[in-house]
């Protein structure tokens, strides 16, 4: 039998040039890939700027207080839209709000079995799953007629408040709210929870050894001491619904006149975009470039004001 | 005080006010999960009488007619959706690495986490107007379905990118240091021990990036456009199952309605099967 050879190790090879050369590439490489996403993000201001300069060398600050939208004369102004994308999304906000809150406490503490929390936590996100156009589609053929009552309810015994001052239209800023709510709603409950799961549980222990009830620990403890953390889902929320584009495009009315109703048709940035940059030429797509440069500022400045309440939190508790 | 005292009363105003509360908050899970059901029952219950061999192999009948089916919108969507994850997950997986393996946590890595969750807050026309202005403004392409996939790609970056730096986050350490020990390069013992690791993981995160793709509307409408006919090219305006849903379901015509619910079930299940699907690959993740 013939004892099997072994290269006998004399002393430790320096390592082969090009497998050094392949470990500096490497690094290399995906340290250029991790710089390219805040490259990214410049590229599409500076893209959107570029494209929206004609529209802001023309018409300058105006743009925002002009409430004027017409392609023919190539006038144009966005204050209807600011306006739109701003009601809509509070409208949103104060639909969601409650219900997200209620049940995020719900599926935080113990009213039900861990189990079928897990399961009921699932089908809230899965809210978010479900693409826009589907609830746009959804909307327009069950939400409108849904919601139309309620329209004519408010419009006959609200109607001395200016925003009940119209007959429903169908479509409208009411409708399109109440779909922009449901699709927040899953942002704002799982943040909500997320900051109440994040509280240490000597909070809770402490406030019930002191006597308190189960609702007076949540509203005075666990509520007060998450409160950054809802703030900062609700503010992501926030600007979730600004940019949310294609069910407010299918549900809103897309009218670019002002008015104080709720119940009368409307417009936000996004769904103009979607309804009228295909069509567009000129002056026009700058118009609309720079529209959407006004969205992406307001969404950028939620956005990074909800990052940095957010982070502050898990600060707080890590 | 008497022993009494202490026991809970029930019908003391502070019981009765928690049981209100309790009864609110139960009634708020149920309002939040109505929409769920309302719109899975009635986009089944509307769809699901179109569904037949011909919505998965016909194109789309002139306006009024009815029959056909939207099998050029299929082909489409994956096309478009093909071009995203070929752009977003080279970028997204490479940009992981270096938070999760060669950063030590750094300036930089804050820097490049902070931007991915700000990318991820990018309205989704917003990126729609970017790959209109970077290739079909600037005539390098025209409407297509590249510009609808980078357009798209922008979208799926950040979850890519979050969930690829999470799972390699959960490799556990010993396994690195075992490499390194005998002797591998850093690259080596990345891209051939911790990446095989964490795959699971990352292709559950693109997985669900896909499927979250697939449903986006907004950054088509103006990107990939719309055709009625076969894709031609990936260089051609390009139809999509979404777009499909937002163009039929605003005509006055019956039979382009019921295409548009058939393709809006063909979205919602396939967004569904991989919610779910992913969800069970992940719970029995283990090392």
């Amino acid at each position: 039998m013939v004892a099997p050879s072994y290269s006998r190790p004399t002393a430790l090879q320096s390592r082969s040039v090009l497998e050094k050369n392949l470990e500096t590439g490497f690094r290399g490489l995906t340290f250029i890939f991790a710089l390219s996403i805040g490259l990214i993000l410049l590229l599409i201001a500076l893209v959107v700027t570029i494209r929206a300069w004609p529209a802001i060398v023309e018409y300058n600050v105006g743009f925002l207080f002009n409430n004027l939208w017409d392609p023919v004369k190539n006038n144009y102004g966005a204050l209807a839209v600011i306006v739109g994308t701003l009601v809509s999304s509070v409208l949103a906000l104060l639909i969601a709000v409650p219900l997200g809150l209620g049940t995020a406490i719900f599926l935080s503490e113990d009213f039900i079995p861990l189990n079928i929390r897990i399961i009921l936590v699932f089908l809230v996100e899965l809210l978010a799953a479900i693409p826009s156009v589907v609830y746009g589609l959804w909307g327009i053929f069950v939400l409108i007629p849904l919601i139309r009552p309620l329209g004519f309810w408010l419009n006959s015994t609200l109607g001395w408040i200016p925003l009940f001052s119209s007959k429903p239209a169908g479509p409208g800023m009411l409708p399109a709210g109440v779909v922009l709510a449901i699709m927040i709603l899953p942002i704002i409950t799982a943040i909500a929870r997320d900051s109440l799961a994040a509280l240490p549980p000597e909070l809770r222990q402490a406030s019930l050894g002191l006597g308190a009830t189960r609702w007076e620990t949540i509203f005075r403890v666990l509520v007060p001491a998450a409160f950054s953390g809802i703030v900062g889902g609700i503010m992501l929320a926030l600007g979730r619904a600004m940019g949310e584009t294609m069910a407010v495009t299918m549900l809103i009315g897309n009218s670019n006149k002002l008015s104080a109703s709720l119940l009368d048709p409307a417009n936000t940035i996004s769904s103009l975009l979607a309804n009228q940059f295909a069509e567009a030429s000129g002056m026009q797509v700058a118009a609309l470039m720079y529209a959407g440069l006004v969205l992406m500022l307001l969404t950028l400045v939620v956005n990074i004001l909800a990052e940095f309440i957010v982070n502050k939190v898990k600060a707080k508790y890590s | 005080m008497t022993v009494a005292n202490l026991k809970k009363q029930p019908s003391s105003p502070r019981t009765l006010l928690g049981l209100l509360m309790t009864g609110v908050a139960g009634a708020c899970l149920l309002l939040t999960l109505i929409p769920l059901f309302a719109v899975l029952i009635y986009v089944t219950v509307q769809g699901i009488s179109r569904i037949n061999l011909d919505l998965f192999t016909k194109l789309p009948p002139p306006p009024g007619l009815s029959g056909g089916g939207v099998a050029n919108a299929i082909i489409g969507t994956l096309i478009v959706v093909v071009i995203a994850v070929a752009i977003a997950v080279p970028i997204g997986v490479l940009a992981a690495i270096y938070l999760s393996e060669f950063s030590d946590d750094n300036q930089i890595a804050r820097g490049v986490r902070f931007a991915t969750n700000i990318l991820s807050g990018v309205p989704s026309i917003i990126a729609g107007i970017f790959a209109y202005g970077l290739f079909v403004a600037s005539g390098i392409l025209g409407f297509s379905a590249i510009a609808g996939g980078a357009a798209l790609a922008v979208l799926m970056l950040p979850t890519i990118i979050r969930t690829t730096d999470e799972a390699l986050q959960i490799v556990p350490q010993d396994i690195r240091w075992a490499a390194l020990g005998v002797g591998a390069y850093k690259f080596q013992t990345v891209l051939f021990i911790v990446l095989p690791a964490a795959l699971p993981s990352i292709l559950t995160g693109v997985t669900l990036a896909i499927a979250r793709a697939a449903g986006e509307t907004a950054p088509l409408i103006f990107t990939a456009l719309f055709s009625n006919f076969w894709p031609k090219g990936v260089k051609e305006p390009i139809a999509t199952l979404a777009v499909l849903v937002y163009n039929f379901a605003t005509v006055p015509f019956a039979p382009q309605q019921q295409l548009a619910w058939a393709a809006s079930l063909i979205l919602v299940f396939l967004v569904l099967a991989t919610s779910v699907g992913a969800r069970l690959a992940t719970r029995r993740k283990s090392f």
